[in-house]
């Protein structure tokens, strides 16, 4: 058997485990968001352990702006078929049509139309009531007044002004015909909680978080890696091989890579503590200005 | 600010050398939360821990520096408020208008804070962040000693059930580090809060613009012997250990995966639990063992408070998401009607006899207030006199429940003494209540199994009961719709009973004006009224305006369902002002009547009534109601339809 959790994880996990039990109880079209990366690893894990001996009812939903590294595509398929429970991906044709990329684009029509309003579509073909998310509140400071149970409007939008107060462990679930709830049941987690409870557990990961030698590009001073040859390259340029690994995963030219020699977890978790940088640095859809992340909130990113 | 930036990440590496001890995940995570007043320097010392424990990371420090430029109140210097203050507008504003959690891990302990604005129209925050934190940090400014504002947060962190708190003397720097000062303050602050009855007080002088006695004790203060505000968080121990209160666990979801395994799935809020004991289910009384504690790593042999597990039991006992188990030597109280504290969060004011969704643990029942006893004025403590109970405002209430409620006093339980109020048109959450004590115990009002009941007197007159709701502006043609329904049902001796504004305002109800809370009455008698009718058989007619959807809904749930069939008669405003059968509207529009709905009052339309009128003739419309009444099996059908004569 394995060792018992430390404390403080079995704390965060008995909560996270609460957290969906509720939904499911109180939801009738539930759907758990799957983004593949490390937090939805988690998530998934937890549901497991959630409604065990069931599987966990609900479906899993992947929203696939079709720039995700071609790994990611591969473990997602295999993480779903390993837990037995139902994958639908969506991604938003009207934005494939359009030629929607993040390099003809830009990232953030790209992230708009790809991601925003695929999600969106998504909710509303499936007519989904409740989506759980993996977002953490230590990721970036307007998610730091997230509720766990965020209320969003039949058109999807956030209003942070008017949110529900949230006491003890009782949600308030209640919503109106076309009305929907986000949910996230790792709010209170840490990046350090995360890997942590990976490694306690030995969950399954991608493997692009751990260092290996990749074929990378410099953009604006991000180590991009050239994953498939759909990535421009100017005259002249050709990717070199570097050893990096990723703290998040995104879409892959969204995504910057860092230097790194972790090759498993506890290299990971070290590399971690000794981090000047917090992980959403990657990701080169933030930088726009500090307030960026709440305005894609407000019109339904998640 | 480049030097900050250095000597941040030299700290920062010093500190990884030592970070790896596995004290960390040896503790449980200690979830704060902060109070003070609006310039006591709350989110500086919030800004101050992530600092000294390197948790402001670099593009995070980078963000800063713009911010500081931008938006901060220190000069050149790194406004430590900015880290936390998370939304553009609070950021504009310069104040914390909402809960923001934060997190931060030190090599001794894991920390949730929980940052809560000050002002008092934020009580609501406090009281948020409050309920699930396990100590506070009370800050005082020492050049300004004890406010009113210190006053009222250390009485609703009491409230909240709070039992350990800091008080940091902050700003200590600017009273020259005097101890006579620290004393003073401590001494008053010490005297106020004797009766709010904290289990430990402790008082630390600090910085947290400069850091002294944050993280390392202050050689500035060399009168301080205590601990720094860190080495007392990492060490203060708050499990109120709640693996030895008397078992509870609230059932969440019935897990039911195939035919042979039926488990009830919860968290454990107190006590602890192993395979064999004997559990009761709270509110029917109903009693079992537990055969198996079932998680996805494998059966255990026990459970304590705070586990997330499904249990099996050995007999088959009737049990739903809602039920709380526990152990049958210590048993929570089941009533109908207790007595609790509410903190109201809601711009609506509180309403007596409205109904209310009230959810407590993992149930949902409709609830009243019965009956307002006091307001507190939580910075005086003194009871006032009140009918109602505004935002941020504390009051002490009657409640009654439609059905009886399984629940321990909050101060024994806080899992199953805590409630939240919602209101069932807006579904927000309008008020947190912690309860008290029952005010009776429903297992002693049983009621008496009557000898002849309901279907019994109805099966004489050949129908079942029903209530038929008319509700619509005044001139929307109700009356005359439901005289019509009436006078038609009679013709064939269908037994009924019409009950509209003559026969109530001016007898049952002529105590009643027109203001919102007494509209709010007025229905709550009728409902029951039409309740006693139903009780008889009757086919009840009721033809009110009843502009609030929340008072037709507790109509509605006074009876059985199926039983309330709310019939929207949909007159367009204009064409009632245009007929104004009784010259009222006139009479509104010029001021002389007030609270008239749809001038100045507003009309909450229903959102699925089960019959909509308005377009069609009176003579038509009841037609549609007759029909709906043959439909639901109410009425047997009725020959010649057509024929109006009576």
């Amino acid at each position: 058997m394995k060792k018992p959790l430390p404390p403080h994880l079995r704390q965060l996990e008995a909560e996270s485990i609460f957290i969906m039990r509720e939904v499911v109880a109180e939801f009738e079209r539930p759907v758990m968001l799957y983004s593949i990366g490390k937090d939805s690893s988690v998530m998934l894990h937890i549901a497991q352990k959630a409604f065990f001996p069931s599987k966990p009812p609900f479906p899993l939903l992947h929203v696939d702006t079709t720039w995700k590294f071609r790994e990611m595509i591969t473990f997602r398929d295999e993480a779903a078929q390993r837990v037995g429970m139902e994958l639908l991906v969506h991604i938003n044709q009207d934005g494939v049509r359009r030629g929607i990329s993040p390099f003809a684009s830009g990232s953030s029509v790209h992230t708009q139309v790809m991601k925003t309003e695929g999600l969106r579509q998504a909710l509303d073909h499936w007519k989904f009531d409740a989506a759980f998310g993996g977002a953490r509140r230590d990721e970036e400071k307007s998610r730091a007044k997230e509720r766990v149970f965020s209320h969003r409007s039949a058109s999807h939008a956030w209003d942070p002004r008017n949110q529900r107060p949230e006491l003890w462990h009782l949600y308030n679930t209640r919503i109106r015909p076309g009305e929907s709830m986000r949910v996230f049941p790792l709010s209170n987690w840490t990046e350090l909680d995360v890997w942590d409870y990976i490694e306690a557990e030995e969950i399954p990961v991608v493997p692009l978080y751990f260092a290996k030698e990749r074929p990378v590009v410099d953009r604006q001073g991000a180590l991009i890696m050239v994953d498939d040859d759909r990535m421009p390259l100017a005259p002249g340029e050709t990717p070199r091989m570097e050893k990096v690994r990723f703290r998040t995963l995104g879409c892959y030219p969204l995504t910057g890579a860092v230097r790194s020699e972790a090759g498993n977890l506890s290299e990971i978790i070290a590399e971690m503590r000794a981090s000047h940088t917090s992980e959403r640095e990657g990701r080169l859809i933030d930088h726009d200005e500090s307030g960026s992340m709440e305005k894609k909130k407000r019109e339904g990113y998640f | 600010m480049a030097e900050a930036v250095t000597q941040l990440v030299s700290t920062t590496q010093t500190k990884i050398q030592t970070q790896d001890t596995p004290e960390r995940l040896s503790r449980p995570t200690l979830r704060f939360l902060t109070c003070g007043s609006v310039d006591d320097g709350k989110s500086t010392l919030i800004g101050r821990l992530l600092y000294d424990q390197s948790l402001i990371f670099d593009d995070q420090l980078a963000a800063l520096e713009r911010d500081s430029k931008k938006h901060g109140t220190d000069g050149a210097n790194i406004d430590f408020a900015l880290l936390v203050d998370g939304l553009e507008a609070e950021r504009e504003q310069g104040i914390t208008i909402d809960v923001a959690y934060r997190y931060f891990t030190t090599p001794r302990r894991s920390f949730i804070v929980a940052d809560t604005p000050g002002h008092e129209q934020y009580t609501r925050n406090m009281v948020t962040g409050a309920s699930n934190a396990d100590l506070a940090i009370l800050l005082i400014d020492a050049r300004k000693g004890l406010l009113t504002q210190t006053c009222r947060h250390a009485t609703i962190v009491s409230l909240m059930g709070i039992r350990k708190i800091v008080l940091a003397v902050n700003k200590i720097d600017l009273v020259d580090f005097d101890e006579a000062r620290f004393n003073e303050i401590v001494a008053a602050f010490m005297a106020f809060a004797a009766p709010l009855g904290f289990a430990h007080i402790q008082p630390i002088p600090l910085s947290a613009r400069h850091g002294d006695n944050m993280s390392v004790p202050s050689t500035r203060m060399p009168w301080y012997q205590g601990p720094s505000l860190i080495t007392y968080l990492e060490e203060v121990d708050v499990e109120l250990d709640r693996s030895t209160e008397p078992f509870r666990m609230p059932v969440q979801w019935v897990n039911r995966p195939h035919l042979d395994f039926r488990g009830f799935s919860g968290t454990l809020a107190s006590g602890s639990i192993k395979v064999g004991d004997g559990v009761t289910v709270a509110a029917s009384g109903r009693a079992s063992t537990i055969a198996r504690i079932v998680t996805a790593d494998g059966d255990q042999e026990s459970a304590e408070a705070g586990q997330s597990v499904t249990l099996t039991l050995a007999d088959e006992v009737d049990i739903a998401r809602g039920d709380i188990l526990c152990t049958p030597k210590d048993r929570p109280e089941v009533s109908d009607q207790f007595a609790a504290k509410l903190i109201w969060m809601s711009d609506d004011k509180l309403l007596p006899g409205r109904s209310y969704l009230l959810k407590s643990a993992s149930r949902s029942v409709p609830v009243t207030v019965t009956e307002l006893k006091y307001r507190l004025d939580v910075n005086t403590f003194s009871e006032l006199a009140a009918k109602t109970l505004g935002l941020n405002e504390v009051g002490y209430c009657h409640l009654a429940t439609t059905t009886p409620l399984a629940f321990d006093p909050y101060a024994s339980n806080h899992t199953t003494g805590a409630f939240i109020l919602i209101d069932r048109a807006s579904n927000a959450t309008v008020a947190a209540g912690l309860i008290a004590h029952g005010l009776r115990r429903a297992t002693h009002i049983h009621r008496q199994g009557l000898a002849v009941g309901k279907a019994d007197r109805a099966r004489i007159k050949h129908q079942k009961p029903a209530v038929l709701w008319f509700t619509g502006l005044s001139g929307s043609g109700k009356s005359t719709i439901a005289n019509l329904v009436e006078s038609r049902l009679y013709a064939h001796n269908v037994h009924t009973i019409l009950l509209d504004g003559d026969n109530i305002r001016h007898g049952l109800n002529k105590d009643l004006g027109f203001a919102e809370v007494d509209r709010v009455e007025n229905i709550r008698r009728i409902g029951e009224v039409a309740k006693l009718m139903t009780e008889a058989g009757l086919i009840v007619l009721c033809s009110f305006i009843s502009p609030f959807r929340a008072d037709r809904d507790l109509a509605r749930s006074l009876v059985d369902d199926g039983e309330f069939i709310e019939i929207f008669v949909d007159t367009p405003i204009e064409d009632c002002i245009a007929r104004d059968p009784k010259g009222l509207y006139k009479k509104a529009i010029a001021g002389e009547i007030k609270n008239f709905t749809g001038i100045d009052q507003p009309y909450e339309s229903p959102l699925t009534p089960e019959l909509v009128l308005g377009k069609e003739s009176a003579q038509q419309a009841a037609a549609k109601v007759i029909a709906k009444l043959i439909e639901g099996g109410f009425i047997d059908e009725i020959d010649n339809p057509d024929d109006w004569s009576i």
